[in-house]
């Protein structure tokens, strides 16, 4: 099994869980660590409780994990939410002033921190949490220098004197540990890797400004808004035009807008935001001018739980406005697809006309992972289809005068019609939500036309046939010939990943099926896949089971089992073992397994 | 429109600007004179018409587009101001035209009215206010009076109807203006005027509906309407008079340009991201040097 070092920092919202999180993590990645953070917290500024937890280790790491190696409680709520979880060989680090250890299991180190002792708290209000930092890292094996250096960029806005008033903590801290606690047994590795470590929102940002988006606005909703905050703290940098809108109708109209006048348009949301772009996707849908719209997906219905995670709203981007038309729909793997995955979605929006949706969820927007800095390409290929930006031989003629033969809805093979944006002479045209025939014109108010519906109806789903040859259909990972295949889409791939792991390792031979594309999901090639498989499982962050009735409805295809899992957290590797392994003995069909960490 | 306006290269006829079918509203309707209006005023004005868009939401009026021979769009109900914004910010240098009715945006589009003004985004917003739902045949509309009698309140409008000049005044509007179908050279004064205004022009058109609204007719309106023009005195520079006099009604009701300023900035103008041109003719590629320092922010 990978090794892998765990650490959970966990208070109240504002007593400063994030700054010791940062400091951790720029430690780690600096020792060419790998990394996987994920915060679980509430909708609240002040008070509540969060736990980060910071995992890390030489090779990737996927996710949260299943154990805890180093706990460090800010107060006394969070000693006693998670002491408990704690196993053999874990350690504690608290304020032995404010906070007292209840029981705890066998080979637990208890480490209390005399802080009042250790630091002028007078002076310091998070002296606590830099002692625990410095005692932490003497504990894992990292000497002193790396955590002086990252502490000096952390303050040193704040002058010298701070600066030395914290590495002055910081080391009494890691002095007390080297004198009262004992190491853990293995010091932490280090390589010569250097990793980015970024979130899902920013990997989706940058990988707009990696597509060329040159507009995006948004309204401000949990998890989405991290996208925001990165395009507006970048955009001028990447000449982006970021606007911050007045509601999601505004900001599905404004984007489709922008991108009907030539550039590459995104916005972001999350459920409730996305419910409300729903006309706005039919009208890009039929106009054919291309968008991509981010759904982050949080635990629903209606408000929900804003700061947790779901895979909710499979069926409302499957369904999302009325009528048919073409799309795609696509959930980012891991953080780094997260990045990846936006320049392919436009390509494919771009040469299909048509909304480029993309189903991310909280896990992956607000989670942290480490990614190799080549692995965010900032020259991905390009592809703006048939899109016509200048007066190409029809603008020889007089501008002000007819249009020529020019049709924005041409009727094509591949249901493409070349496009032309406003300000190109010789292509004027009226783009119209009506049904319309082929130079525009309506074929709804004035006059019908059964016949021309038709046809543009064909046109346009025409061009789903070009969208599936474009995306590769899922591949199996794993052994072909195992007794367990476990179904995953979207963020689940990483989680699902170590369950096979250790599945394997335990002697039960298990492979994954994870899906990206939803639209087009290659039904028959996911039925050639399964036809191999002994006993399959699909495993999702939902309550009714929404990819397994949509797999259902695309191919007939039903499952042995379901593991699912709607409390708000996101999978932990055992649930998916133990639940496995359930299924296997014949227990059940579908198991929910408990989320023991109370956040 | 402020900075770079071309002009036609040869003088555009009102025959250049007819779109490829005719109108289909009712004969008689007051709509009719504010197309010929529009379209008059672009001829005037020289403006070569594929670099004007015309964005319209959805009702009787916002079939205006497909009349017009200039790009067009007919977006979604009430969403016309909001995708005419993305497209603007887009390409700064069309001019942009948003035409509509009085359901379409004081109703379901009011919350985009109020932040489009807000934000002076520089286009002409005209809206064909004939105080009734006609397409949907006949129903109550934001701006119908108290006490008429339509499908939706057959025993009268209980609700008082919405101020379009009061709320335009209040919400930020840089040029706020009314005209009258009715009084056809007036009214192309004002959309000439309010297409080169720099900044967000709002012109609100008595335009009235022959088959659904018996109470403001043109009959009703001729004697009433009183040119803010006429008035010498009268100056629409000073926003307590403009807010003074949109609130007159009955006997008297004012028409002409009742505000403008001119010092306050354009959205466009305000955003230096736009500093080199407009954005679909720059270089979408984020340059290496730029690329390689947001990931070692992340390092």
């Amino acid at each position: 099994m990978k090794q892998t070092f765990a650490i959970g920092i966990g208070g109240a919202a504002g007593q400063g869980v994030a700054t010791p999180g940062d400091i951790f993590a720029k430690i780690f990645s600096r020792r060419g660590l790998h990394l996987n953070a994920y915060n679980a917290y509430q909708s609240i500024i002040r008070g509540g409780h969060t736990l980060l937890t910071i995992r890390t280790g030489t090779e990737k790491v996927t996710n949260m994990g299943d154990r805890i190696d180093l706990l460090i409680p800010l107060n006394q709520d969070t000693m006693d939410r998670h002491l408990q979880l704690l196993t053999a060989g874990a350690a504690c680090i608290y304020n032995a002033d404010t906070i007292k250890p209840g029981p705890a299991a066998d080979g637990v180190q208890l480490c209390p921190l005399p802080v009042s002792e250790l630091a002028d708290i007078s002076r310091n209000k998070v002296a606590q949490n830099t002692l625990a930092i410095g005692a932490g890292l003497r504990m894992m094996g990292i000497g002193f220098q790396s955590l002086e250096e990252v502490l000096r960029e952390q303050f040193k806005k704040k002058g010298e004197a701070v600066v030395a008033e914290n590495i002055g903590v910081a080391r009494a801290g890691y002095d007390y540990a080297a004198a009262h606690f004992a190491d853990f047994p293995d010091a932490l590795a280090k390589t010569e890797n250097r990793y980015a470590i970024l979130s899902g929102n920013v990997a989706m940002a940058m990988g707009g400004a990696a597509a060329g988006v040159k507009f995006y606005c948004a309204y401000p909703m949990s998890p989405s808004t991290g996208v925001l905050h990165w395009m507006a703290a970048h955009a001028r940098k990447a000449g982006i035009m970021v606007r911050q809108v007045e509601d999601e109708i505004g900001v599905i109209n404004m984007t489709i807008g922008a991108a009907h006048a030539g550039v590459r348009a995104m916005c972001a949301t999350s459920g409730g935001g996305f419910a409300l772009m729903s006309e706005g996707l039919g009208m890009s849908a039929m106009i054919e001018t291309p968008v991509v719209v981010i759904n982050c997906q949080r635990a629903g219905p209606s408000t929900g739980v804003p700061t947790k995670t779901e895979q909710g709203d499979l069926w409302q981007m499957l369904g999302a406005a009325f009528g048919d038309y073409p799309r795609v729909i696509a959930a980012p793997l891991d953080i780094g697809d997260c990045f990846k995955l936006i320049p392919e979605i436009f390509n494919l929006a771009d040469r299909f006309q048509c909304p480029g949706l993309v189903l991310c969820d909280l896990l992956l927007s607000e989670g942290r992972l480490s990614v190799h800095p080549k692995d965010l390409d900032f020259s991905p290929p390009i592809d703006r289809g048939e899109l016509i930006t200048s007066a190409n031989g029809n603008g020889t003629q007089s501008a002000s005068a007819t249009n020529g033969d020019y049709k924005r809805y041409k009727i094509t093979d591949s249901g493409i019609s070349p496009r032309a944006v406003p300000g190109v002479p010789g292509h004027i045209h009226t783009v119209a939500t009506d049904e319309h025939m082929e130079d525009g014109v309506l074929i709804s108010d004035e006059f019908t036309n059964p016949v021309k519906r038709r046809a543009m109806m064909e046109k346009r789903m025409r061009k789903v046939a070009g969208i599936e040859a474009a995306v590769p259909p899922p591949t199996l990972s794993g052994p072909r010939d195992a007794d367990l295949t476990l179904i995953g889409w979207g963020s689940t791939k990483g989680v699902i990943e170590e369950a096979c792991e250790i599945l394997n390792e335990e002697g039960v031979s298990a492979n994954q099926l994870q899906i990206r594309w939803l639209v087009p999901l290659h039904g028959d090639a996911i039925l050639e896949i399964l036809k191999g498989s002994r006993h399959t499982i699909i495993v999702e962050n939902n309550y009714s089971g929404q990819f397994a009735r949509y797999l259902r409805s695309e191919t007939s295809f039903v499952p042995d089992g379901h593991i699912r899992k709607y409390d708000g957290e996101p999978f932990m590797p055992h649930h998916i073992v133990e639940a496995a392994r359930e299924q296997l003995a014949g227990k059940t069909k579908l198991s929910v397994p408990m989320h023991e960490i109370m956040v | 429109m402020a900075t770079s306006v071309q002009r036609a290269s040869q003088q555009l006829t009102m025959a250049d600007l007819k779109g490829k079918v005719d109108p289909d509203w009712c004969p008689g309707c007051g709509d009719f004179g504010v197309l010929a209006a529009v379209q008059k005023a672009l001829v005037e004005l020289r403006l070569p018409n594929h670099n004007v868009v015309t964005i319209s939401g959805i009702g009787c009026s916002s079939n205006f587009p497909g009349y017009m021979n200039t790009y067009g769009m007919h977006t979604l109900h009430g969403r016309a101001l909001a995708v005419a914004t993305g497209l603007k910010l887009a390409n700064h240098e069309l001019t942009v035209l948003v035409t509509g009715g009085d359901g379409d945006g004081f109703g379901i589009g009011g919350n985009h009215f109020v932040h489009s003004m807000r934000r002076n985004v520089d286009l002409l917003y005209i809206v064909m206010d004939n105080q009734i739902y006609g397409l949907t045949t006949g129903q109550t509309s934001p701006t119908s009076r108290v006490g008429m009698k339509t499908k939706s309140m057959p025993f009268g409008n209980i609700e008082a109807p919405v101020n379009p000049i009061s709320l335009a005044l209040a919400a930020g509007a840089t040029f706020v203006a009314r005209g009258f179908s009715g009084e056809q050279k007036h009214l192309t004064e004002l959309i000439k005027h309010g297409i080169e205004h720099p900044g967000f022009s709002f012109l609100d058109v008595f335009s009235p509906c022959v088959t659904y609204n018996h109470d403001n007719t043109y009959q009703w309106f001729r004697p009433r309407v009183k040119k803010l023009e006429d008035d010498s005195a009268y100056d629409p520079a000073n926003w307590t008079a403009a807010m003074e006099k949109s609130l007159l009604w009955g006997e008297e009701i004012p028409i002409g340009k009742f505000f403008e300023r001119t010092d306050v900035p354009t959205l466009h103008g305000a955003e230096p991201v736009l500093n080199d041109g407009p954005l679909v003719h720059g270089d979408p590629k984020v340059p290496p040097d730029v690329a390689r320092s947001f990931i070692e922010e992340l390092m």
